[in-house]
């Protein structure tokens, strides 16, 4: 009979034994290339889930291709736009805003209010029902509500709720909650940050819902779906011309939906990061690999001499090492890919829940798991191939001899005062540095990738805060905003000014607008503002305020870098509201706005463009916050108040969008890159330990304390580790230029921070890493056998 | 004549002006200075001399472990300094087996795996535990080198060394890093396989008295070979003083 280790070749028991003894430092490698691969692996994984949950949902659900609001259109138009060439199929709907009185809350919340077809299932823009029932048929007082404000708000199927529609108050009884692809993002208007306690969308029969509105047997609202292939420019032209007479306030695309905009930038923010920073990762885990496996093979010249001794070929040794090589590439690659599917998973659970998908399509990117696994095995084997073909050029007798002593003589010159300062352990590290500076500056480099990789990381956790530090007490530094129904007379601003405890009033005037530029265009508004803003203000990349001119507008750098402009362009503006008039306007400056992307342009001469003046849409407010409660309660009962909204709640939502979606991933990446950044460390000690034990054990015969000649190995470790901190600083700085660069997208953008504390902590743990990793080492050092030590490369 | 001339026809080695000079201008070492030789098969030959003599570089390139900067080296009817690497990995495989001082056992791999790792590249091999058995050591064939005593472990170098019955055994200070009594048991091991096997062996060694068990011993000094001598009676391994 012949055993189950006889049916491997003595080589390959070989293998598994030098593995085995080897098991640490093969587990940091795999580990650390590991996870570069999981991130690969997770971050495209999560960013097709994404996209193909919601083209799913989109389709599943019938979400129109085009919005085309109107004020009043009778049911006949719909012909009309049917016939549309390219057009599918067309639905009318009327749809309104409404305020939702909230327990607890003095100023009431606003919604939006969508029909319900008259019969049988929408043929377009389909909801998802949740939990309870559909309104009954002319049962004009039932609702649904959309499920993520009823969750944000504890309210369920049975609940009544209070509404005032049409100015009229309205109420209703919840039968059911609903989930639709058309809000998955909810967004009160005038605002940039979605959140689902502040917005509201009810769902309920078209009859009463057109009863409330005034709009029996008529829509405002009229929902395309394209033929595939249709030109959606051209519908939407026509479909503008045939709405025009009936008030048509401008048809768009699905592109411009608010809840598509964010959710798109969203997994195209996602998309860059994916892009961008899991490569980054996985190629500091392959330099290390790179570096170890190249050490680790080095360490086995003797060996590999012995066996060309033997007659083994070139070949059959190299198929021995690459085995090596590869199991510890590959079982990382493999467990870094696992982990990645699994991560994702449960990634892509926690972005359903936080994006409202009522479903999920896993999708994997099999790109990420063929780049993943030959990335890590090329650098595992350029790693290892690089050093075997210096030895097969040694005669085997040469390197079978262990290698002569390094000729340390060049270095024999130190100078007088190094001499003085220095005793022989201290020379010891420094001549080697010296003398091998090749080895030393790789180790050094190697753990300036990870630090570079923490110094990135930290940066951008630094970059979020900084963006909303930025935004909330420099650049806006009111405490609320008002928003007005419609562009009303700026009267209102000295009422507002005129109410206790409101401190300070400044106007704004927003006008949506189409903003084009060669050939880019860009849909988003024009924010009109007091020329020198005391409390909402345009600030430079200095933070100094820029004053907005009579002529010409201030892009923010986001919006500029979508149009690719610059000051002296002039930017084409078709502004979407009232006389919807086309201006030519200049640009004059580009402004450092961090949230959103807006054009800024001075309140008087915007109106005078419009030919409106002395509108206000909106105010901006600082307020005493004593005599909050007094002050909304007041603006609530003033005319035309749409609603108001605290600068702090703001901010908090703001902070939730960044810390649950797309922007949560810094964490996870933050993580990895504190672990990666050990694991470099730890595998630099474990080298520097494996090549000079032998050096080491002679120490501590001829005398040496346990504790000296732990310091000659420290001493090199904690001076390769000095090496890197400046190094690491400067990759640092590039590699939070490009991560920040890949966090941010038109919804908010993370500033560069290259700050003296983000390189401090980055530092401090790559110097514990190191202090640890000399630790784990020293305890190994301290229990060495001499004697053995020296007659065995052990 | 030597007792043993009727083994064989042809000589196992030749060599003519064989020198090898390590490093260049004034930093050249040369190791060997023009050596001629002629070994039969079958012999069992000490090489004597004291350190840096040259006897280690000469039998790393008759071992084809390294290459002569210039001369001629025969093996048979193979010219060794005309061959490619490849070659001369393949000439090592098939027709040289290697003990060294320090016994450079694979620390990961069993007495019985260190000698297949020879076996399992070679095209006639022994049995590795007969291999062992050879040598005394088949009751411990499953301990690992660090559970050997350095006399077992060079006992184990050997068995793995003539497992492949290779024609030709080099022996690089085999006993040098042992104690007498050690050394003595690893001698006798040598010493029946030439005898038993017809191995041609290649010993260098610093232990003088070592010479009197060998057919021929020469003495190398300064990278030249200074006398050849043949030994007419040979003492057996147990019976040279050290």
């Amino acid at each position: 009979m012949v055993s189950p280790a006889h049916l491997l070749s003595p080589l390959d028991r070989k293998l598994l034994r030098d593995l085995w003894r080897i098991k640490g430092q093969a587990a940091a490698i795999a580990t650390v290339i590991g996870l570069g691969v999981l991130m690969l692996v997770m971050m495209t994984g999560l960013v097709n889930t994404l996209d193909e949950t919601r083209a799913a949902y989109y389709d599943r659900y019938r979400l129109a291709d085009v919005f085309a609001p109107v004020e009043r259109a009778s049911d006949r138009m719909l012909e009309r736009l049917a016939e549309i060439p390219g057009v599918r199929a067309v639905e009318g709907r009327v749809t309104g805003q409404a305020l939702i009185d909230v327990e607890g809350e003095i100023i009431p919340v606003r919604a939006r209010a969508v029909s319900l077809p008259a019969s049988g299932a929408a043929r377009l823009n389909d909801i998802f029902l949740a939990a309870g029932r559909m309104p009954g048929p002319g049962r004009d007082e039932e609702v649904l509500l959309l499920k993520g404000f009823a969750d944000a708000r504890g309210l369920r199927p049975g609940d009544r709720l209070s509404a005032t529609m049409n100015g009229a108050r309205h109420s209703f009884r919840v039968t059911g909650l609903a989930q639709s692809p058309e809000f998955l993002y909810t967004t009160a208007p005038g605002e940039i940050v979605p959140d689902d306690a502040r917005f509201a969308v009810i769902w309920m029969n078209r009859e009463g819902l057109g009863a409330a509105y005034d709009l029996e047997g008529a829509f405002n609202e009229a929902l395309i779906a394209l033929e595939t292939g249709a030109n959606e420019a051209a519908v939407i032209d026509a479909v503008d011309r045939i709405l025009k007479p009936r008030g048509g306030l401008g048809a768009f695309g699905l592109v411009d939906l608010p809840s598509n905009f964010f959710i798109s930038e969203e997994i195209r923010g996602g998309r860059k990061n994916a892009v961008f920073v899991p490569p980054i990762f996985l190629g500091v885990s392959a330099f290390l690999l790179y570096i170890v496996v190249n050490r680790i093979v080095q360490a086995e010249r003797e060996e590999i001499g012995l066996l060309k001794a033997f007659g083994y070929s070139d070949t059959e040794v190299s198929v021995h090492y690459l085995k090596l090589m590869l199991t510890i590439a590959l079982v990382g690659a493999a467990a870094g890919a696992l982990g990645g599917i699994a991560a994702g998973r449960a990634m892509a659970g926690l972005y359903q829940e936080y994006y409202k998908f009522p479903f999920l399509v896993f999708e994997l990117d099999p790109k990420s798991f063929v780049t993943g696994f030959a990335t890590s095995v090329i650098a595992a084997c350029a790693g290892g191939f690089g050093v075997l073909r210096g030895v097969f050029r040694l005669a085997p007798a040469e390197a079978m001899r262990p290698p002569a002593p390094a000729d340390f003589s060049g270095t024999g010159r130190m100078g007088a005062l190094a001499r003085r300062l220095l005793d022989q352990p201290g020379r010891m590290v420094l001549r080697r540095l010296e003398r091998q500076p090749g080895r030393m500056f790789g180790a050094a480099i190697g753990i300036a990738a990870g630090m570079a990789l923490s110094v990135g990381m930290i940066g951008v956790q630094a970059g979020f805060a900084r963006a909303i530090e930025l935004s909330f007490t420099v650049l806006d530094r009111s405490d609320a905003q008002v928003t007005f129904t419609h562009a009303m007379s700026d009267k209102v601003i000295y009422e507002l000014g005129r109410v206790p405890g409101i401190l300070e009033v400044e106007p704004i005037r927003v006008a949506p607008v189409v903003f084009r530029h060669d050939f880019h265009e860009h849909r988003g508004a024009i924010n009109g503002q007091s020329a020198e803003a005391r409390l909402a203000r345009a600030m430079d990349s200095e933070q100094r305020p820029l004053s907005l001119p009579e002529e010409g507008m201030v892009l923010s750098s986001t919006l500029a870098g979508i149009l690719d402009a610059a000051p002296g362009d002039r930017i084409t503006a078709e502004i979407r509201e009232g006389r919807r008039p086309v201006l030519e306007i200049p640009v004059v400056a580009v402004a450092d706005a961090l949230m959103g992307s807006p054009a800024y342009m001075d309140i008087d001469a915007l109106d005078r463009a419009l030919k409106e003046p002395g509108r206000v849409s909106g105010a901006y407010l600082r307020i005493d916050s004593d005599q909050a409660g007094n002050i909304f309660r007041a603006v609530r009962d003033m005319p035309g108040v749409a609603g108001i909204a605290l600068k702090a709640d703001m901010r908090e939502s703001i902070q939730t969008m960044m810390d649950s979606g797309m922007g949560a991933m810094r964490f996870i990446m933050l993580g990895i890159a504190g672990i990666v950044t050990f694991g470099i460390v730890y595998n630099a000690a474990r080298i520097a330990y494996a090549e000079r034990a032998r050096d080491l054990a002679s120490l501590r015969v001829i005398g040496f304390s346990r504790a000296e000649a732990a310091f000659v190995l420290l001493g090199e470790l904690g001076l390769i580790a000095l090496i890197a901190l400046p190094l690491g600083a400067a990759g640092g700085f590039g590699m939070a230029a490009l991560i920040s660069a890949a966090f941010s997208t038109e919804v908010y953008s993370i500033p560069l921070m290259f700050d003296a504390q983000s390189v401090a902590t980055a530092a401090v743990a790559v110097l514990v890493a190191a202090a640890v990793s000399g630790w784990l080492v020293k305890r190994d050092l301290d229990r060495i056998e001499l004697v053995s030590a020296l007659k065995t490369r052990e | 004549m030597p007792q043993h001339a009727d083994r064989t026809a042809l000589p196992a080695f030749r060599t003519e002006g064989l020198t090898k000079t390590y490093g260049t201008g004034a930093a050249a070492v040369h190791a060997l200075r023009g050596v001629d030789l002629d070994l039969p098969a079958g012999e069992l030959v000490v090489l004597l001399g004291p350190s840096g003599s040259g006897k280690s570089t000469l039998l790393n390139i008759l071992g084809g472990l390294d290459r002569a900067s210039s001369g001629v080296a025969h093996f048979r009817d193979l010219e060794l300094t005309a061959m490619s690497d490849r070659a001369l990995t393949r000439y090592r495989r098939a027709h040289i087996g290697f003990v060294f001082q320090f016994y450079n056992l694979m620390p990961s791999l069993t007495a019985e795996e260190n000698v297949e790792l020879v076996t399992e590249i070679s095209e006639t091999p022994m049995d590795p535990a007969h291999a062992l058995d050879l040598v005394g050591l088949g009751s411990r064939r499953h301990h690992f080198p660090a559970q050997l005593s350095g006399g077992e472990q060079q006992r184990v170098a050997i068995a793995r060394a003539i497992a492949k019955q290779p024609d030709v055994l080099f022996c690089d200070e085999p006993t040098g890093a042992l104690d007498s009594a050690t050394g003595r048991a690893v001698l006798s091991v040598l010493r029946d396989v030439n005898d038993r096997l017809g191995t041609t062996i290649l010993m260098v060694t610093h232990a003088a008295a070592t010479a009197a068990m060998a057919h021929r011993v020469i003495h190398f000094a300064d990278g030249a070979i200074r006398d050849t001598e043949l030994n007419a009676s040979r003492l057996s391994p147990e019976e040279i003083e050290w």
